[in-house]
């Protein structure tokens, strides 16, 4: 497609290698006659926490999906592979008749990874379900079946993990696990992590820099700080979900 | 190769823990194969039947008891229970059946009057007036049927014919035994009579003397033509049983026939593997979709086009497994032949990927497992009642167009090519594997195309 090519180099300010780094550049997404993404650009470093917000039909799962490769956009690109992202979905894409250990098998040895059981050992161990590994998965909770939703977004160990709306099933003691997981993630393996969220409090907590995306378009990205105090003067004593939805307001959201 | 192997385990692992799931799904494949199988379209009333008379509208009559009959009015009452089509050719009859429009041809041959009058005029003919008949090969559950209805119209007319005659010979007798005038080859003759020969002889009798030669010779005469007299009351019982002056002399049209049975079994299997193959293919694609792994999967794992072939030969091994066991216990029951199994058992396995391949592309086409299985079951029907509706129940159009409807479903092919495998009939082998193959490439690319538009969202 050269004039995205020449779309891109034109941007040309964007590095597009460079593993643990994640960037989109001019991604416009177009189902029939509605847009659902208006050119949205942005990039992650690596270890970096990234949630995107807004509200419903913002186009957040549609902008993951894109960076997952699950879709191809409209306009613009993308700056890794399919295999390099570690792709968890809202719903928990897993087989419901098959245990724990046969679902992480079965996606390990589909994602070749070299030493398929020492994989699903390591990831039993990670999200701690070791002692459930042989029950099948429809007989789990929800939130122990996001677990092993998410490990299998880990199990080829990519540099960068996108997650849709990873805590939305989950009770306020299993989200504490989740986020502790996930921040253990960006820290000690430098994984870039993008999750999406309508708890905005989520975003201000976890995430090192928060975009936030309404009808299609990117309004800001930046520190939950940053997008505080982008809201006009008196709200300095506002906390970051009324300034988050006071911005949205602003800017006629 | 790898992924594919993958996949195709899990989903056998996955049906294995429905344990349920699957012998309700054997169960009911095997439940309405085996009546469907057997007792597949009871032909619709008034078959088309061609008819041909090679005997010229002059040479229809003969003379029966003095009287004109006209052939042709036997030949009629045929037409009670068939649709007949007149054509002016032995060739057009035949070709109405081949071409499907016919189910079978009546054809009365040349000679027929003239045997039936040799028939009627009790001269001892030897050869019976024969009408020829001419079935279709393709479909033994038809044939039957219409073989059962000439038959009973064949012998109706007989009965017919037989009354007629038994009136004529009646009436010879009554003027043998009563006297009277009857014509024969356009002359007059007035007969004497047995009963006023008696009377006669009686006379004759009282006027010769007592113990002469010649008075006992005139009374053993009068005593014989009593005993006639007396006897030939009787006749008309005897007359009744002259049966059947027409024959039938019955042909098929284009190769062999298998047997009612042997295409039972063929029609019962390709039935259960139709449900099988159908309802696992769709409804295990459909679940990758339900379980939200379909874009987990398409995410560089396993192609798409992988994907539907994975699932066209799941949905293929799990009907020929159960097809295998529904062919096993039909065996108990009938003869399968066993010696052909290399013929056969390829029809199946083809038939199972057939259906495979039609139940992927209507997984492609629905969300989750119930709208797949639905759809898939609402399908399958209609499916199979289009490739059993035999020819000649319908016009030719219609059966044209039923016929080139049913052959884009596997249904037809398959039956056809079990039928050649299990029994050696119909059309060759090697035909129905090959439209089989055209239609699993065809459904196989239909279900790419449609994991293509709605496979970008999970
Ligand atoms: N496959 C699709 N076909 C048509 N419209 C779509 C499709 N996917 C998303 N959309 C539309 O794009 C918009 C953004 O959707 P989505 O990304 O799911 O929003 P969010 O995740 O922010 O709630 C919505 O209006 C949605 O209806
Ligand atoms: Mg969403």
């Amino acid at each position: 497609m050269p004039p995205l090519r020449m779309r891109r180099a034109a941007v040309g300010s964007l590095p597009m290698v460079s593993t643990g780094l994640l960037a989109a550049d001019g991604i416009v997404m177009r189902f029939g006659r509605r847009t659902a993404l208006r050119g949205v650009s942005f990039s992650a470093e690596p270890g970096e926490i990234v949630a995107v917000i807004g509200p419903n039909g913002a186009g957040k799962t549609t902008l993951l999906s894109i960076l997952a490769g699950l879709q191809t956009p409209t306009e613009g690109r993308v700056s890794h592979g399919v295999r390099e992202v570690g792709w968890v979905p809202q719903q928990a894409a897993v087989y419901r008749k098959l245990s724990v250990a046969e679902n992480l098998r079965l996606f390990a040895r589909l994602e070749r990874v070299d030493d398929v059981d020492a994989t699903v050992m390591r990831m039993l161990a990670q999200t701690g379900l070791a002692d459930r590994a042989g029950d099948e998965l429809g007989a789990l909770s929800g939130g122990n079946q996001q677990r092993v939703n998410i490990a299998i977004g880990l199990l080829a160990g990519p540099p960068v993990l996108l997650l849709d709306e990873p805590s939305s099933s989950l009770d306020p003691r299993q989200r504490e696990v989740l986020w502790a997981f996930v921040s253990g993630l960006a820290r000690e393996s430098a994984t870039t992590v993008v999750f999406t969220t309508h708890n905005v409090g989520e975003a201000e907590r976890y995430a090192d820099r928060v975009l936030v995306l309404a009808d299609g378009e990117l309004l800001f990205g930046g520190t939950p700080a940053e997008l505080q105090a982008a809201v006009a003067g008196d709200g300095a004593d506002r906390d970051f979900e009324s300034a988050f939805v006071r911005f949205l307001h602003e800017r006629g959201h | 190769m790898g992924p594919l192997r993958f996949l195709l385990v899990k989903d056998l692992q996955i049906l294995r823990r429905s344990p349920l799931l699957l012998v309700l799904l054997a169960l009911y494949a095997i439940v309405i194969g085996l009546p469907v199988g057997y007792a597949v379209s009871r032909p619709p009333t008034k078959p088309k039947v061609a008819f041909f008379n090679e005997v010229p509208a002059s040479g229809n009559s003969f003379s029966l008891g003095g009287k004109t009959l006209d052939a042709s009015k036997y030949a009629d009452r045929l037409f009670d229970a068939i649709d007949p089509i007149r054509v002016d050719s032995r060739q057009a009859a035949l070709g109405k059946v081949k071409d499907g429009e016919a189910v079978a041809a009546l054809i009365v041959p040349k000679g027929v009057t003239q045997a039936l009058q040799a028939a009627v005029s009790l001269s001892g003919s030897s050869e019976k007036p024969t009408l020829e008949v001419y079935y279709a090969a393709d479909n033994p559950l038809k044939r039957n049927y219409v073989e059962d209805t000439i038959n009973a119209q064949v012998a109706k007319a007989n009965q017919a014919l037989g009354r007629e005659l038994t009136k004529v010979a009646a009436q010879y007798i009554g003027v043998l035994l009563k006297g009277g005038g009857f014509s024969l080859l356009g002359q007059r003759f007035d007969v004497l009579g047995l009963q006023r020969s008696t009377a006669i002889l009686a006379e004759v009798e009282r006027t010769l003397p007592a113990r002469g030669a010649k008075r006992a010779e005139v009374e053993r005469v009068r005593r014989f033509a009593q005993l006639a007299v007396d006897n030939l009351d009787l006749s008309d019982a005897v007359l009744s049983t002259i049966s059947n002056p027409i024959a039938v002399d019955v042909n098929t049209v284009d190769g062999q026939t298998s047997s009612l049975d042997g295409y039972a079994v063929a029609a019962a299997v390709t039935i259960a593997l139709m449900f099988v193959g159908l309802l696992v293919a769709a409804g295990m694609l459909a679940l990758e979709r339900e379980e939200h792994a379909f874009g987990r999967l398409v995410r560089g794992l396993v192609g798409r086009t992988a994907l539907v072939a994975e699932k066209i030969l799941l949905g293929a091994i799990v009907a020929a497994v159960i097809a295998v066991l529904l062919v096993l216990l039909l065996a108990l029951f009938q003869p399968v032949d066993f010696g052909r199994a290399p013929e056969w058992l390829p029809a199946l396995v083809v038939g199972a990927l057939g259906f495979g391949a039609m139940g992927v592309a209507i997984g492609a086409l629905t969300r989750d497992v119930r709208a797949s299985s639905l759809l898939a079951f609402l399908l399958s029907l209609p499916v199979a009642a289009l490739a059993l509706v035999p020819s000649g129940s319908i016009s030719k159009t219609a059966y044209d167009a039923v016929q080139a409807v049913g052959a884009l479903f596997p249904f037809k092919p398959t039956l056809q090519a079990l039928d050649a495998g299990l029994n050696g009939a119909g059309p060759a082998l090697g035909t129905s594997l090959l439209h089989l193959t055209i239609l699993i490439v065809g459904y196989g690319l239909l279900a790419r195309l449609g994991l293509r538009r709605f496979g970008a969202r999970t």
